[in-house]
């Protein structure tokens, strides 16, 4: 299944590089990784998103916890969580098409956000599933080139900053108490 | 005062308790080594930068003190690469140093460049890429920090040559800031009171002691859980040392070349206590048939290897001295008379086919020369190994009483190991009496590095069981490969005239009679010593489990009168 992980992470030349190492070493696939700015210059953010079993999801946590860089791991697989991808969709379209792909557009309440002669580049944020469906939708027409960022994700309600340890607390073996460490 | 990076980078070593480095200098750490002059450090030149990392690794195992490499930018930095390998695997605090070209040359393919942040990156427990002079002290107090703390391990610092000529306000951070490196201390205290429940329920328990008590010195804490709840402790290879050999709870050594008694003992055991153990390959077997009876308690400070081989019942993520030490007032003193009764009634078993009881049939038997290495040092030497029959027969045969005695390379496996492990075992203290135990393969891996401890006048004794053969790729063969030596046999050289040749006085041993004379020999001699044995070629270790099988198929030594009677009829 799919697990959804965002790691804060230090803005530090070759963090990216750790987290990727780490995955390639221990034999995990990553389907989509997506490393941003936060708020704070110094700190970054990243959603990776793993198709695996749930002990290899821990695994994965446990391994980035370990990695000196990494300021925390949140595993937000089956937690309230706002969970977006973006696609930009550059689809064939002609004079007599363009109205019928604005209006599909626009029920998944993306827009056309570029217009040439013979194509549109269509934008859609949302949740994995909604972009698929409007990808099913626009292939009739030519889908000529298409980028998504993969996804992000940030959990509902407050921010509680409370560092985890996996494997004492927070992998789902003793869910009811998790242990501080200061 | 400004000073320069590479007398910063002095200043920060001599700080952190920095007494001896090994390593080789070459262009581009040169600012580091011309600085060394002025600073209380005894630097020791190897001749190749893996006898550097296996000194420093062997320092720091013996000592606790984290060990200290340094090396030259590119082949001088990948030459590091087994040894920093080694001390990862075996959680080992190395702080590796090497040059690096001038940072504006980074990227270009300059003379003698290569990433070796970018190499190292899977093998380090974390490592730096230093461009400015003003970055070195802060980088250097955390490698430390971070080598020696939680699960330690080699951190490596790569110095650019203009970070070492370049000065700078020097300012030592007394305060350590890794907002991302918090390593657990210990267990929430419910999780304690099951243990201790799960311990006083059992019928069969077992301590699993591993390679993580010698580190954080929590073996007495161990003992006395032993003692305490009468349960009998195996040990893994690493683990060797946490329990006296002659303690009458201790079952040995576990895993592919265990005691038979102690693998039956984990398959029959209803409840294992593992203590700083990883359940590595090499001591579970096959994973799917592993001690089934039995519930699981793991104390670990890293939460990535829990669960990650075996399931666990209960995982106590934290420091095993801080774990054992508030686990221990909820422990209960118990008995289990008929769990040792049985686990004695394997153990006669096992000494009936062991070779150690075997009468001189005149052949010169690898264990039983370790067995008399034993006797004459007293059982009080530290012995470093190469990896293959002799560490295994070493592990077997030399009965250790105390920690951090027996020093080997476990995880990697890294052969060569021997030789310079053995001379920083040395420094950390010249009174120590050190043997090797060498294969003739280890050891030509490394011998370079006689020349080193001839330099350094260091009294390392070193006794090369040799059988002119990779003796465990051999056995393999034997076994698995119906008895085709591809490429295992090694003609020579003359270790003897090597050892002469380095000016270390040597001698040839082939006949039982000839041991003793030649140890008397070794410890009378001032200095180091060579000594060949020239033992059985086709010698199996016994008991083994083939890599993947059940722990408890073991294939085992046929008793003396069976091989008595093969060799009879044949």
């Amino acid at each position: 299944m799919q697990h959804t992980l965002i790691a804060i992470v230090e803005n530090k030349p070759g963090v990216l590089n750790r987290v990727a190492s780490l995955f390639r070493r221990r034999n995990f696939n990553i389907e989509s990784l997506n490393v941003g700015h936060t708020d704070r210059k110094d700190i970054s953010r990243m959603t990776i998103v793993i198709n695996s079993e749930e002990a290899d999801a821990r695994r994965v946590e446990a391994n980035l916890y370990k990695l000196v860089n990494v300021l925390d791991v949140h595993d937000v697989t089956n937690q309230p969580a706002v969970i977006r991808d973006l696609a930009l969709i550059k689809v064939k379209a002609g004079i007599d098409q363009r109205a019928e792909i604005a209006n599909l557009a626009s029920i998944f309440r993306g827009r056309i956000v570029d217009v040439a002669a013979e194509s549109v580049i269509v934008e859609i944020t949302g949740t994995e599933d909604k972009i698929e469906s409007l990808v099913e939708l626009l292939r009739p027409f030519g889908i000529l080139e298409m980028v998504r960022t993969g996804q992000v994700a940030m959990l509902r309600g407050g921010y509680e900053p409370v560092r985890h340890t996996p494997g004492a607390g927070s992998n789902g073996f003793h869910p009811e108490e998790e242990l501080e460490v200061d | 005062m400004k000073l320069s990076g590479a007398e910063i980078l002095w200043e920060c070593l001599v700080r952190e308790g920095v007494e001896v480095v090994f390593g080789i200098p070459g262009g581009a750490n040169m600012p580091i080594y011309d600085a060394m002059l002025k600073y209380p450090v005894h630097h020791v030149l190897v001749r190749h930068e893996q006898g550097a990392a296996h000194m420093a690794d062997g320092y720091a195992r013996a000592s606790g003190k984290v060990g200290v490499a340094l090396a030259t930018s590119g082949p001088g930095a990948t030459n590091l690469v087994t040894g920093i390998a080694a001390a990862m695997m075996d959680s080992s605090p190395v702080v590796f140093i090497t040059g690096q070209v001038a940072a504006h040359l980074i990227g270009g393919d300059a003379f003698q460049e290569t990433d070796v942040t970018g190499i190292t990156l899977p093998i380090t427990k974390h490592n730096y890429l230093i461009t400015r002079a003003d970055e070195i002290a802060r980088a250097v107090r955390e490698a430390f920090y971070i080598a020696r703390t939680g699960r330690p391990g080699p951190v490596l610092i790569d110095i650019c040559k203009n970070a070492q000529i370049e000065k700078t306000e020097f300012v030592y951070p007394e305060k350590i800031e890794l907002p991302g490196y918090k390593p657990p201390r210990t267990a929430p205290k419910k999780d304690l009171i099951k243990a201790a429940q799960m311990i006083k329920e059992s019928k069969r328990p077992l301590i699993l002691a591993g390679h993580g008590l010698l580190i954080s010195r929590a073996y007495r804490e161990m003992q006395e859980l032993a003692h305490r709840a009468h349960i009998p402790v195996a040990m893994t290879l690493l683990g060797i040392g946490s329990m006296p050999a002659s303690d009458p709870l201790n079952l040995g050594m576990m895993g592919m070349h265990g005691e038979a008694y102690c693998n039956l003992a984990i398959q029959n055991a209803d409840l294992l206590i593992a203590l700083g153990m990883r359940f590595d390959d090499r001591v579970t077997g096959n994973l799917k048939t592993y001690a089934p009876h039995a519930k699981k308690i793991h104390v670990e400070i890293d939460p990535s290897e829990v669960h990650k081989n075996v399931v666990v019942d209960l995982p106590l993520v934290g420091d095993l001295k801080a774990v054992l030490t508030d686990l221990l007032p909820y422990v209960e003193e118990a008995r289990h008379d008929e769990w040792f009764a049985q686990i004695n009634e394997w153990r006669a078993d096992t000494d009936e086919r062991d070779i150690i009881y075997w009468p001189d049939d005149g052949k010169l038997y690898t264990a039983h020369v370790i067995r008399s290495i034993w006797e004459a040092t007293n059982g009080q030497a530290t012995i470093t190994t190469g990896v293959g029959q002799h560490q295994m027969w070493a592990a077997q045969y030399y009965r250790f009483e105390e920690p951090y005695r027996f020093i080997t390379s476990g995880g990697a496996g890294a052969m060569g190991f021997g030789v310079p492990a053995a001379l920083g075992v040395w420094f950390t203290d010249k009174s120590r009496d050190v043997w090797v135990i060498d294969g003739d393969g280890s050891f030509q891996m490394t011998q370079a590095e006689l020349a080193t401890i001839v330099q350094e006048g260091a009294s390392i004794k070193i006794a090369i069981m040799n059988n002119h053969f990779l003796g465990m790729v051999r056995q393999w063969q034997e076994f698995f490969f119906e008895s085709r030596y591809s490429a295992t046999y090694l003609s020579g050289p003359d270790f003897v005239k090597l050892g002469e040749a380095y000016g270390i006085p040597a001698r040839r041993i082939t006949k039982p009679e000839e041991v003793m004379d030649a140890l008397r020999f070794a410890n009378q001699t001032p200095g180091p010593v060579l000594l060949d044995f020239w033992v059985e070629q086709e010698e199996a270790v016994y008991p083994m489990v083939p890599s993947g099988a059940d722990l408890h198929n073991m294939i085992r030594r046929p008793k003396r009168q069976q091989v008595a009677s093969a060799q009879a009829t044949s």
